[in-house]
């Protein structure tokens, strides 16, 4: 994507990113019990970085997510899966709600394994969202240059 | 010093990088060996010894074993020869790069084979019988740079993996009809079985399904490519343990559908053409290791034959015969990987004189060869002698004819099994020497010992039976007791069964079978190779497999035409069309036209204007000329939506739509832009359809919308009642531990199902992202060129 430097947006964009990043955060640990969740948390952040490519390029987004989207899409459903597996420890079915601590933590909530499940979807959406679309802008960007 | 001792023991440590490690791997194995050999006594003497775990309770699928002498006689040969193959696949692969994968694979292999034939639950069995399908795939396939290797190896797994599920149909079948998925209960209910109606469809899917795992014809073609593996492979699997799988289940559910007429001619057929047609084509090969896989289909066959005539002698028969072959096959495959190994050919036009160099394997290969032969006093002459003497008895259940014509096939399969014999050791190991591509010399330690030690137990429990009973009171008769479901049953080996007219009769043509054997190899070795040259066969069995998998091809490149044509608008209007005919079919059928129910409630100023903004949106997406403006109108609508669920209280959904509108509008812009700069996008017009075209749409965008609009006047002019709204919103807390119903539902309650999402999710981007880079990678060639 050919740069095309709006001071508004980039300066606005320097500003939101964070901001965007920690309301996901908080959409993702407030979701049991108010709207929000890892779903909805997911879908901001990647927004977050749509924005940031925008506004930068995707190289620039690419940098500020820091791992390959591939990597987080696995990292997410790999602690999505092996949150399942502590009800095997406890001789219950599968996926069995596991608490480990019974009191409420303040922001973060109820710590067990349906918000570590919570965790793994929120990582696995940012991954799938910010994969595609990094690949489009990619190309897009490429033919720009040509 | 250490380092010469390590060499002369043929572990030196320059060529053996990963070869020691076979020789620690093969303690697995041998382990297990040791164990099933402490059960020899307890199962021979007392009750089969059972042995289970739930798994799937709801289905009935449990884990259980069963072990009777029929499954220990298995085990045994598989852990056995599995132990020997370890080690020889050290020597042989020494060096590998991928050596790691194959010592993976042969016990995965082993494990999912001892699976198999342990298995008491039918299920169990056949989740192991594929398992032992896909190993093998792995295994054939060891050589994946090859293309032969990749062809022979998906043949072996299409031609058994098709077979698995027809066998699976059959076991299904046989579960319901038998009332009980435990072989263990079936057994006692074969009578039952057998007088079902079903018994005849069930008896041939089984029997397909073994077919096909035991190479029998007309589905032996995958067997002799197979050979595509490296030897250590095909010497464990499509000699020893795999193939005879077939077989095995066969002998395990003979007391459930064996006995019936049509079990003894379908059986005594197919296994008869395979072991004469095997025996015959064996003798024109070159290839060691071809004549090699011919002769198994032949020892297959005539496994298969003996289960069909199904007597006691002939069930004894094919038990000892199994043992013979395991252990002769076994040796003389690992001869014939050294031979390969050390001269670099196993072209046996180009081999000779080798018994100078390789005087172990030549010596391991010869006792082996001799027990094929049937020459007294190996094994393998006791099996022959059963053989014969059951063919003989057949006579007392069939016709006399039907006893010539068993004679007969399992004479001239005899007789040419023996010419292979010396085909495989005479002609490569006696002579004079011919030159080759390497210089031979013998192999390492690790590759001979198993063809020493597998063919001498051939001439050692041979010799056993003069003297001793061990064979066939421990192993034998528990096994053959297991086929027959009887307690009772004693087998009789013997080297000479004395001087009634009968047994003089069965010696005589043993001895005959020898002496035909070794006339034929010496008139006609020189012949067979170049017959085979000039001789082809105008249609084989593996014409029809390509013949078949050519039409699924085209089959499946038509309807991808058909259906998968790639127009984006013809896919939308193939799912439109199909909601509004088949579900207003049934809605206006089962329900009709519903009047709209005013609410008494008149909808809010804000209400009427998100209705409008929405309209207005809508009209605009469709009426505006430029392509940009479009989708931001769409977006709108999108927004709207949103608002709507605000309003009526469902936050979440809300949260949901804004975000993904946000994220589409993005992504649209994205598709486009990649081909114009931002003015160009701005400015671009839709290129408008036809007018026929646009009425066609809108007739078909009308009557979907009239369809949902229905369904939505319908489901609100009925009370909402709902037990699973009440028992989410009690639950939630105690049990969820959350307040928020809808994210306690997603993550907890129907949590598997959003595991199941987000894996579809998963891979779905990874399609979406190989697609995006293709189609990228396609253009930048269409604009360069």
């Amino acid at each position: 994507m050919k740069i095309s430097f709006s001071v508004i947006l980039s300066t606005a964009t320097y500003y939101l990113l964070p901001l965007m990043l920690l309301f996901s955060v908080y959409l993702l640990f407030r979701g049991h019990n108010e709207p929000g969740g890892g779903f909805v948390g997911g879908l901001m952040a990647s927004a977050a970085f749509g924005l940031e490519m925008i506004a930068y390029g995707v190289n620039s987004a690419r940098r500020e997510l820091r791992v390959h989207p591939t990597t987080l899409i696995g990292t997410g459903l790999l602690v999505a899966v092996s949150s399942g597996f502590f009800a095997l420890f406890e001789d219950q079915p599968f996926m069995t709600a596991q608490w480990w601590y019974d009191e409420k933590l303040p922001v973060i909530g109820k710590p067990g394994s349906p918000m570590m499940f919570d965790i793994g979807v929120y990582l696995l959406v940012i991954g799938i969202v910010s994969l595609i679309l990094f690949s489009l802008a990619d190309e897009t960007e490429q033919i720009q240059e040509a | 010093m250490r380092e010469g001792m390590l060499s002369r023991l043929g572990l030196s440590t320059t060529q053996t990088k990963g070869s020691l490690a076979g020789w620690i791997i093969a303690l697995l194995p041998l382990s297990f060996f040791v164990f099933f050999c402490t059960l020899i006594e307890p199962v021979a003497m007392g009750e089969p010894i059972r042995i289970s775990y739930p798994w799937i309770p709801s289905l009935g699928v449990e884990l259980s074993f069963l072990i009777d002498g029929l499954s220990l006689l298995f085990a045994l040969i598989i852990s056995g020869v599995g132990t020997f193959i370890i080690i020889y696949a050290g020597g042989y692969l020494a060096g590998h790069h991928q050596i790691g994968h194959m010592y993976t694979y042969l016990i995965l292999f082993m494990i999912s084979m001892l699976g198999l034939v342990l298995s008491d639950n039918i299920i169990s069995l056949f989740v192991f019988w594929e398992l032992t399908s896909i190993t093998s795939y792995l295994l054939i396939g060891f050589k994946h740079e090859y293309q032969d290797s990749r062809y022979s190896a998906l043949q072996a797994l299409l031609v058994t993996g098709a077979g698995g599920l027809v066998l699976l149909a059959g076991l299904i079948l046989l579960g319901v009809v038998g009332g009980s998925w435990q072989l263990s209960e079936l057994f006692g209910r074969g009578e039952a079985i057998q007088d079902h109606e079903l018994y005849l469809p069930m008896l041939i899917l089984v029997l397909i399904g073994a077919f096909t795992k035991s190479a029998q014809f007309p589905f032996h073609f995958w067997l002799p490519n197979a050979m595509a593996a490296p030897t250590p492979v095909s010497a464990y699997l499509h000699s020893a343990t795999m193939v005879k799988a077939g077989v095995f289940l066969l002998a395990r559910l003979t007391p459930v559908l064996g006995g019936t007429s049509t079990w003894f001619f379908i059986l005594t057929i197919v296994g008869g053409i395979t072991m004469v047609m095997g025996a015959f084509l064996a003798i024109f090969r070159t290839d060691l290791k071809s004549i090699l896989a011919y002769t198994t289909i032949n020892g297959l066959g005539t496994l298969v034959f003996l289960l069909g005539l199904g007597t006691e002698l002939a069930i004894e028969a094919a038990i000892v015969f199994l043992m013979v072959h395991s252990l002769y096959k076994g040796a003389l495959f690992m001869v014939a990987g050294s031979v390969d190994h050390e001269t670099g050919t196993r072209d046996i036009r180009e081999l000779g004189g080798l018994g100078k160099y390789m005087p172990i394997t030549a010596v391991a290969g010869g006792l082996a060869a001799l027990s094929m032969m049937g020459m007294p006093p190996f094994l393998g002459f006791v099996g022959k002698e059963i053989i014969y003497k059951s063919a003989f008895g057949v006579a007392e259940h069939h016709m006399f004819l039907i006893m010539l014509a068993v004679l007969a096939m399992a004479f001239v399969g005899k007789v040419l099994t023996g010419v292979s014999a010396g085909l495989v050791t005479v002609s490569p190991f006696l002579g004079s020497k011919t030159t080759t591509p390497k210089n031979p010399h013998e192999a390492p330690i690790s590759m001979w010992l198993g063809p020493v030690v597998l063919s001498a137990l051939g001439l050692l429990l041979g010799l056993s039976v003069a003297f001793s009973k061990g064979l066939q009171d421990m192993i034998v008769a528990p096994a053959m007791g297991a086929v027959l479901h009887e307690h009772e049953v004693h087998a009789k080996l013997a080297l000479w069964y004395g001087t009634e007219p009968e047994t003089l009769m069965v010696f005589g043509l043993s001895m005959l079978t020898i002496v035909a054997a070794i006339g034929i190899y010496i008139r006609g070795r020189g012949t067979f190779a170049s017959i085979s040259q000039r001789v082809t066969m105008p249609w084989n069995a593996e014409q029809g497999y390509q013949f078949a998998l050519n039409g699924m091809q085209s089959l499946a490149r038509w309807q991808t035409r058909v259906l998968q044509h790639g127009y984006l608008q013809g896919y939308l209007l193939v799912v439109a069309m199909t909601l509004a005919g088949f579900g207003g079919l049934a809605f206006f059928s089962q329900v009709g036209l519903v009047a709209p129910v005013w609410s008494p409630q008149f909808p809010m100023v804000h209400e009427w204007l998100i209705a409008g903004m929405m309209l207005v949106a809508t009209v605009l997406t469709i009426r505006l000329d430029s392509l940009l403006g479009a989708i931001v109108a769409l977006g709108v609508v999108g927004y709207a939506v949103a608002l709507i669920f605000i309003l009526y209280a469902a936050p979440d959904l809300a949260i949901t739509q804004f975000s993904i509108e946000t994220l589409t509008v993005i992504l649209f812009v994205l598709v486009l832009y990649r081909r114009q700069t931002i003015t160009h996008l701005l400015e671009e017009e839709i290129a408008r359809d036809s007018p026929a075209k646009r009425i066609r749409d809108l007739l078909i965008a009308g009557s979907v919308g009239v369809f949902i609009t229905s369904i939505m006047l319908a489901i609100t002019s009925e009370p909402l009642v709902s037990e699973l709204k009440h028992f989410f919103a009690e639950e939630s807390v105690p049990h969820g531990k959350g307040h928020n119903v809808v994210n306690v539902i997603l993550i907890d309650f129907r949590g598997l199902d959003t595991m199941g999402e987000i894996t579809v999710l998963g891979v779905a981007a990874i399609g979406v992202y190989s697609l995006i880079k293709l189609w990228f990678a396609r253009d930048a060639e269409n604009n360069t060129s």
